[in-house]
């Protein structure tokens, strides 16, 4: 029994059904979105949200599925079935009565054409608008979403702009022509946390103010909470639990909604308590680095790191926030030597290990392993799971060829995987499970450190925490050192026993996790915790629409 | 983008020097010319005035050095063959190629960019897999089995088209065609390959999104994208028709161009003719590329913005 508004919905989906060849990617799903309502669609990846997004917009055939059943109906002033409207009725709707801004704001706007032209364009197509009608229109359009210097951005290309910039022009493109319906698939996924709370509030004040329906679709529940009237929660297809927000974060009645939220990481669950005084195993000082500015380059240098000085205690996690393009990488980069820093020391285990050439710095790699963000770009698809996760040791001449087996098959073992997976390759395993096998292959030289360079931020929360339990099981019983890198707070307090805050190249606050997270003392800090979405800041329902609540 | 094109002329200067060395010592290490190409009756005498005249007693460094001072003030030297300037033998064959030669990259174009296109938006029904079929067929076939067997069919049986010769429209089909065929071909596939690429990008999706029509997001959006791929392979591909395809086809179609020129001066030995006509064709060769450079930043910001 779920309450719903009164008033009839802008956007009706019945028993709709959605197929990719013969496999079911959506099974009966049925919901309503009123105007002026945020709807969020909530699940793990294959859940089929995106699936369902693009079938609202009949997207969906172009990605290779089909819709097998039930129906979207768009109500409001001009009534319509999208799921049996023609080619050109389905185009006269695009982008004019339902609009979508896209999850990868990066790769989804065309890198050759002008941010105006392309503004203009759905101007003509559902406007009718040319010329310096559509110059001046498409002008509002981003000054409405904030753009700054709106007049100059008309005549920039998508790769000028950050992140941030580029998902507000999304925006804008989307919101042109008033649209009734805005599904939203993912929209703030790729940023960083500080712009991702901007872009949420914007998203809601343009709502406020057009009182357009909003599908939210997403899988972080923190972003839910701050965003969403009502909630739908999927699972394999299906609908498992439907409800206004506040009730399902105080009462989730599925087992899979109550398993989805404890797998979310939130602020203040609690961190490892810090060690006391561990041998320090990485000590780094002043170090530096610095990219361009070469003998022949005419700009100057720029220092990507600058100054950074950090200490990493046996069996210690350290914690390494901040937003992209801080230096975050480019740090982990230098102290393992895949790029050359220009000032610094670094020493690994009471030795300096800065200067040696390759060579000598060989036997010091097996002690330093890396685990990377993309566990689909970062495995060899064209070697077994066995020579993966075995390769660094053979290469530090640790084992035999013939060892290769026996080997693989304790990595495997230690990393939660079936023996079987070493005969098999990279593209037969999900992204957790990959992540493991990256983990495992950082295991065979027996590091004393793993710098995990956001390693958990590809995969979905269940699986995210699933890989950085078994990091923390592996530093129980191995006592090996993390660093780890990442963006989200939430994730880096559940595993690090100090957090290294950092801005622009430098360390800015560095502390236990409990102290840093309770009482941070830079305003940098301070500003990153603000904007981590919290599953109790839950909004506040208020809207007259809910005040006619009926029971169905 | 000033900076840009500079720094193209730049590049294109350094191979152009390089080029008239290499032209320079291939040259030289083909056997003696005087032997060759003024046969048995000459005196002795004579013999040595002509070494003399064409310098060809002097140190090689010495030759080069003299040859390179000819290159930069405009002076190639005489013919061995009329005595005429070569500068002057070569302008006349420069126009015949050039005409054949824009020809064929305009036939080249008109027909692969739209057989591009449709074999990537109808990949999966008929349409696209004869456009590849006959790509791939029209690949494997040579360009002068391809002008032999057009010559058979068309003038020798039909007689629709004249045989040799550069006189009139009906003149270019053939040796256009042959010209063409294999880069139509080739760059079919390639457009194909760029445009799928493409329309599977996620700005694709956002184009569709907006409700545009389809022709519009594969052309506006779609080869807009892959043409910018297209372009970049494209310069070396015509350069190469400029440098190789134009000898073979000029040589069977009798057509009174550079191709033709230089197959006939290697035979003789004409070393000046054959040296200025080399350095003519890598001239061409080196301004397609440039033109293709500067084409390429125009189609691609990111390029235009990165290098200026």
């Amino acid at each position: 029994m779920t309450p719903l508004p009164a008033e009839t919905p802008v956007l009706s989906v019945r028993d709709l059904s959605i197929a990719f060849g013969s496999h079911a990617a959506v099974r009966g799903l049925s919901f309503d979105i009123h105007r002026g309502e945020t709807l969020a669609l909530v699940g793990e990846s294959g859940s089929g949200k995106s699936a369902t997004a693009l079938s609202i917009l009949r997207l969906i055939e172009r990605e290779g599925g089909r819709i097998c059943g039930g129906s979207i109906r768009l109500g409001g002033r001009d009534p319509a079935e999208v799921t049996s409207l023609a080619p050109a009725a389905l185009r006269a709707l695009r982008g004019n009565r339902i609009a979508m801004v896209f999850q990868e704001p990066m790769t989804s706007l065309n890198p050759v054409m002008t941010i105006g032209r392309q503004l203009q364009e759905a101007l003509a197509q559902h406007r009718g608008l040319k010329g310096t009608a559509a110059r001046d229109a498409a002008r509002d359009a981003l000054d409405r979403v904030k753009v700054p210097e709106p007049e100059r951005r008309l005549s920039q290309y998508p790769h000028e702009l950050s992140g941030g910039l580029r998902q507000r022009v999304m925006i804008a493109m989307a919101l042109l022509c008033e649209p009734e319906v805005l599904i939203a698939d993912e929209p703030t996924t790729a940023l960083d946390v500080t712009t991702q709370a901007e872009i949420l509030k914007l998203i809601a004040a343009l709502q406020e103010d057009m009182g357009m329906a909003v599908l939210f679709i997403t899988h972080d529940l923190g972003v839910v909470a701050e965003i969403a009237d009502r909630v739908v929660v999927m699972k394999d297809g299906q609908k498992v639990e439907e409800g206004w927000t506040a009730d399902l974060f105080r009462r989730p009645k599925a087992a899979y909604t109550r398993e989805l939220m404890a797998a979310s990481p939130r602020l203040g669950e609690g961190a490892p308590a810090s060690l006391v005084d561990p041998d320090p195993v990485l000590k780094v000082t002043g170090l530096t680095t610095t990219y361009g500015g070469g003998l022949f380059s005419r700009k100057a240098a720029v220092a990507a790191v600058s100054d950074v000085s950090i200490e990493l205690g046996r069996g210690e996690t350290l914690g390494l926030v901040g937003e992209s393009g801080c230096g975050k990488s480019t740090l982990a980069r230098s102290i393992m030597r895949l790029v050359t820093p220009a000032a610094g020391e670094v020493e690994l285990l009471g030795a300096r290990i800065d200067g040696l050439s390759r060579a000598e710095l060989k036997p010091y790699r097996a002690h330093m392993q890396m685990v990377f963000q993309d566990p689909y770009a970062s495995l060899n698809p064209r070697l077994t799971v066995r020579d993966i996760v075995t390769e660094p040791a053979l290469l530090h001449g640790m084992i035999t060829h013939g060892g290769r087996q026996e080997m693989a098959a304790d990595l495997l073992a230690r990393v939660g995987l079936q023996e079987d997976a070493a005969e098999r390759y990279p593209h037969q395993f999900s992204g957790g499970q990959r992540q493991r096998i990256c983990i495992a292959r950082a295991l065979s030289v027996r590091p004393q450190i793993i710098v995990a360079d956001e390693a958990v931020s590809a995969l979905d929360v269940s699986n995210a925490r699933r890989v950085t339990d078994l990091m923390a099981e592996i530093q129980q019983r191995e006592g090996v050192s993390f660093l780890f890198i990442s963006h989200d707070i939430a994730v880096v307090e559940r595993v690090s026993h100090r957090i290294a805050v950092m801005l622009r190249g430098q360390i800015v606050e560095t502390g236990p996790t409990d102290r840093i997270l309770n009482d941070p003392k830079h305003p940098y800090t301070q500003k990153l915790l603000s904007a981590v979405p919290r599953h109790d800041h839950v909004r506040p329902a208020e809207r007259p629409a809910r005040s006619q609540l009926v029971l169905v | 983008m000033i900076a840009y094109v500079l720094r193209v002329l730049a590049k294109s200067a350094v191979t152009l020097f390089a080029i008239v060395t290499v032209t320079f010592i291939a040259t030289r290490l083909s056997g003696n010319p005087i032997e060759t190409f003024l046969g048995e009756g000459l005196t002795t005498e004579g013999r040595e005035e002509l070494i003399r005249y064409f310098q060809l007693d002097r140190s090689l460094w010495e030759q080069y050095l003299a040859f390179l001072r000819g290159v930069l003030s405009g002076e190639f030297g005489l013919s061995f063959v009329d005595r005429r300037p070569v500068t002057q033998v070569v302008a006349e064959r420069l126009w015949p190629s050039a005409q054949l030669l824009l020809s064929s990259i305009a036939l080249t174009l008109a027909v692969s960019l739209p057989l591009g296109v449709l074999a990537a938006v109808y990949r999966k029904s008929w349409v696209g897999s004869a456009v590849m079929v006959v790509a791939f067929a029209g690949y494997a076939v040579p360009n002068f089995i391809l002008a032999i067997v057009m010559m058979l069919v068309f003038s020798y049986w039909l007689n629709w088209l004249p045989v040799v010769g550069n006189g009139s429209f009906a003149h270019f089909i053939m040796p256009t065609i042959a010209m063409s065929g294999v880069l139509i071909a080739a760059l079919t596939r390639f457009t194909r390959n760029a445009m799928l690429d493409v329309l599977g990008q996620d700005f694709i999706r956002t184009a569709r999104a907006k409700g545009l029509s389809e022709l519009r997001v594969v052309l506006r959006h779609g080869l807009g994208n892959a043409g910018v791929t297209v372009i970049s392979v494209i310069g070396l591909q015509f350069a190469g028709l400029a440098a190789a395809g134009s000898v073979v086809v000029e040589s069977i179609f009798s057509w009174p161009g550079i191709g033709q020129l230089l197959v006939n001066a290697a035979i003789i030995r004409d070393y000046p003719v054959l040296q200025f006509g080399v350095i003519a064709v890598a001239i061409a060769v080196v301004a397609i590329n440039a033109v293709t450079d500067i084409a390429y930043a125009l189609a691609d910001p990111r390029i235009r913005l990165a290098k200026a």
